[in-house]
């Protein structure tokens, strides 16, 4: 028994029962239900790992008193509470406002659910497990996730409320605002390995310098600048703090979700951490390495689990993100999209092309390759941010006499 | 023409029309929302996101404060002074026993003045650090400065309760001292928490203070002029951040302050962050006073042997008191004809006077900056309504 090609095995042990006819359908499906079932409990532990996490940073315990039903004397540290969340949800009553687009407010959650879940079907989870080998995988990953944005739009203006409506605004704007750093973050890579698909970027990214170091591309300046642009994004895209602006509690309430209960808010909160999954699981393809084990003596640990430890501690960054950071005002955000975030995409593109242009620079020569591709990043980095922070200062204050 | 045509269905969204300005959103912010810290509404008129006009709203936690104290005896009303300012009932119970003492002629004996220090001070500690900690969460901090500013004030409140009985309505100044005298366990406890205190605050400035999107999301922010300020009778934090030197500390010197030596801290730009530095350094300020107390500490009764609590009638007169409250100026006016209860009570609340100028601080800012100038003001609800 191979843990590499377990799940394959799997597969097509249960695609053999099929008649021949059919086997192209179940092979299908059957990667479908394996997203839903992985991702959705995945989410679901995301969401107790979330409160738990920040709890500790708050100094609080957590959840931690869920356990199961008839075996009360188990220990479960409060695990099995997204379980019980989701009954609660289920079972709780689902209020749609007298005023409210019906049809507007029903999509929405089904809509922001289906779109946010495409990407997955792109992304290489192993060496042999990608549900779909897509030509143009990175263009169909992103047409998918900026559709999320058009439901909360969708939950916005058909909420008929003003706090939705002012979130729905935001959520535009700031749509608008990330979508070009994300995107322009990504085609460094494009340019370098020379394809959108998402499996041959992994490859691109194997091999090691004495067996030891990693050929993933967030060790090269450009893949730096790159993943630090594409998580800033990234954060952005799926309305986590500090960028949580569409749904800013202390501002607009639940932005969006104002009025949304029971089911249909849980599907909006699932959404989002399989919106958050996904672009985390695009960055860890693109820049660190996808499912390539960092060393060549961890080889032996199966791919798929290489990428689920990755993926999973994307998530645990972000997570230490909310816990720490406050919230950006709507103009700062633009601002640090179209004056900070996007020129450095911009200037990222040529540091590419620099990179791509110089493969021959060996020896001493590749030191000044490092050298200028850093200065290309970090000059215009401290002048920009110099820009964006100007006028903002700590203070000294008097005392009367 | 207005946002939503189809107003019939429902009166949820109304679009307020202005020729310059084209369509206005008038969004109506609170009672019920998670940053007007309490029962507080906010009626702002929006142009996209900026305020044009805000009109505040309060009332809804009235508790006709004022007359019932009127029906009451003096003695009566002091655990309703509780009630005011919730998070500082230790200062409010002072402000009314210092009002009624000024009535009668009490006099209060050493002991008890510097307990009144100290539980003032402990009670500023506990009410800046409550504040700063709501002001993150206003700007967006998922509870975690928060959740470290109420572990110290936990601390406070776990004294207030063992000298007290209780933690937030301490009930515990009398007309001529105090209730009860703490024990030497009790003073070591709580020296030791005032001597760990500048750690916290070392520790959260560290964390906070610095980081640029604090910065940029208060400094310039909710600006004021002292002028203004001081037309509008603001007083407290919100008034020395304009740069006004007016601490009551001071000025009146009331209790045994002006045997302390500290300083008073003035903002320059009056702005969001300087009032969240006032809170800063106000507190580091009360750490070296709570200091000077526990040093000084006499000994002797806390309760002025002749001082009379029950059937306590001040001979016919008025009185004005007030102190320096963690929010700024908190007096008690008293009318007496000579009977038990007074013939006039009234409370002259910081925080509503402080609340007067929030229009005009948040005038062309966004949604995001009016609720972060609300929680640079500090209101507590109780004592707006009353």
């Amino acid at each position: 028994m191979n843990l590499e090609t377990l799940p394959l095995q799997v597969r097509d042990w249960i695609v053999g029962r099929f008649p021949d006819a059919l086997q192209w359908l179940v092979h299908h499906l059957l990667s479908i239900t394996a997203i839903l079932t992985v991702f959705g409990l995945f989410f679901a532990f995301t969401t107790i790992a979330e409160r738990k996490l920040l709890a500790r940073l708050q100094n609080r315990l957590g959840p931690n008193r869920s356990g199961l039903p008839w075996f009360r004397s188990l220990k479960l540290w409060g695990l099995t509470q997204p379980f019980a969340d989701a009954i609660k949800a289920i079972t709780k009553e689902d209020v749609v406002p007298a005023a409210a687009d019906k049809v507007l407010h029903f999509l929405a959650p089904v809509v922001i659910v289906a779109f946010s879940l495409l990407g997955f079907a792109v992304l290489p989870f192993g060496r042999h497990l990608i549900p779909v080998e897509l030509d143009a995988a990175i263009l169909y990953f992103f047409a998918a996730g900026t559709a999320t944005e058009l439901a909360i739009f969708m939950a916005g203006w058909g909420s008929r409320n003003k706090y939705s409506l002012l979130a729905a605004m935001r959520a535009l704007a700031q749509l608008i605002s990330y979508e070009l750093p994300l995107i322009l973050s990504v085609v460094p890579v494009v340019m370098i390995v020379g394809t959108l698909s998402t499996q041959e970027m992994v490859l691109a990214q194997g091999g090691w310098t004495w067996g030891v170091l990693p050929h993933w591309h967030v060790f090269t300046p450009w893949g730096f600048a790159g993943f630090l642009i594409f998580l800033v994004a990234a954060l952005a895209e799926s309305n986590r703090s500090p960028f949580d602006l569409p749904e800013a509690e202390s501002e607009i309430i639940a932005g969006h979700l104002t009025e949304y209960s029971g089911f249909k808010y849980a599907l909006f909160f699932m959404a989002e951490y399989f919106g958050l999954t996904a672009l985390s699981g695009l960055g860890v393809t693109l820049f660190l390495g996808g499912w390539q084990a960092p060393c060549a003596f961890l080889e032996f640990i199966p791919s798929w689990l290489w990428f689920m430890g990755k993926l999973a501690s994307m998530i645990v960054f972000f997570i230490w993100i909310r816990g720490t950071l406050l919230r950006l005002r709507i103009d700062q955000l633009t601002r640090l999209s179209w004056k900070f975030l996007v020129p450095l995409a911009l200037l990222n593109l040529g540091n590419a092309a620099f990179w791509a242009l110089t493969p021959g620079w060996t020896g001493p020569l590749a030191l000044a390759r490092w050298a200028v591709s850093a200065a290309i990043i970090i000059v215009p980095f401290f002048l920009l941010g110099r820009r964006l922070s100007a006028g903002y200062a700590p203070r000294t204050y008097r005392y009367a006499a | 023409m207005s946002l939503f045509p189809n107003m019939a269905v429902g009166p949820t969204v109304r679009a307020v029309h202005d020729e310059f300005h084209g369509d206005l959103l008038e969004v109506s912010m609170g009672p019920q929302h998670p940053s007007t810290h309490g029962v507080f509404r906010m009626v702002v008129t929006l142009d996209g996101e900026q305020i044009v006009k805000l009109k505040p709203v309060f009332g809804y936690l009235h508790r006709n404060h004022e007359k019932i104290a009127e029906s009451t005896s003096y003695l009566g009303s002091m655990p309703y002074t509780d009630r005011l300012d919730y998070l500082c009932s230790m200062s409010t119970n002072w402000a009314y026993a210092l009002a009624v003492e000024k009535l009668s002629g009490q006099a209060v004996p050493d002991r008890a003045q510097y307990l009144r220090i100290v539980m003032a001070e402990l009670t500023r500690l506990v009410n800046h650090s409550c504040l700063v900690g709501f002001l993150f969460n206003d700007l967006g901090t998922s509870f975690t400065p928060l959740l470290y500013a109420f572990r110290e004030r936990e601390k406070i409140l776990d004294l207030f309760e063992s000298l007290s009985g209780s933690r937030m309505m301490c009930n515990y100044q009398r007309f001529g001292g105090c209730r009860v005298d703490p024990s030497p366990e009790w003073l070591a406890a709580a020296q030791a928490l005032v001597d760990n205190f500048p750690r916290f605050l070392d520790e959260y400035e560290t964390m906070l203070t610095g980081n640029e999107i604090m910065l940029a999301r208060t400094q310039g922010v909710g600006r004021l002029d002292p002028a203004h300020a001081v037309n509008a009778g603001l007083t407290g934090p919100v008034l020395r951040a304009c740069g006004v030197d007016y601490d009551l500390r001071k000025v009146d010197g009331y209790g045994f302050y002006p045997r302390f030596d500290f300083r008073v801290p003035l903002g320059a730009h009056g702005d969001t962050y300087d009032r969240y530095m006032m809170r800063i350094l106000e507190m580091r300020e009360s750490v070296k006073i709570l200091q000077q107390a526990f040093r000084d500490l006499p000994a002797g009764p806390v309760m002025d042997p002749k001082a009379k609590l029950r059937g306590f009638r001040p001979k016919a007169g008025e009185a004005y008191g007030r102190l320096e409250g963690p929010k700024g100026e908190l007096g008690f006016y008293l009318i007496s004809d000579g009977s038990p209860n007074p013939w006039r009570y009234r409370v002259r609340p910081p925080s509503l006077i402080n609340l007067t100028l929030l229009e005009e601080m948040c005038l062309g800012h966004t949604v995001a900056d009016a609720v972060v100038i609300l929680g640079s003001i500090d209101i507590v609800l109780g004592e707006v309504d009353r």
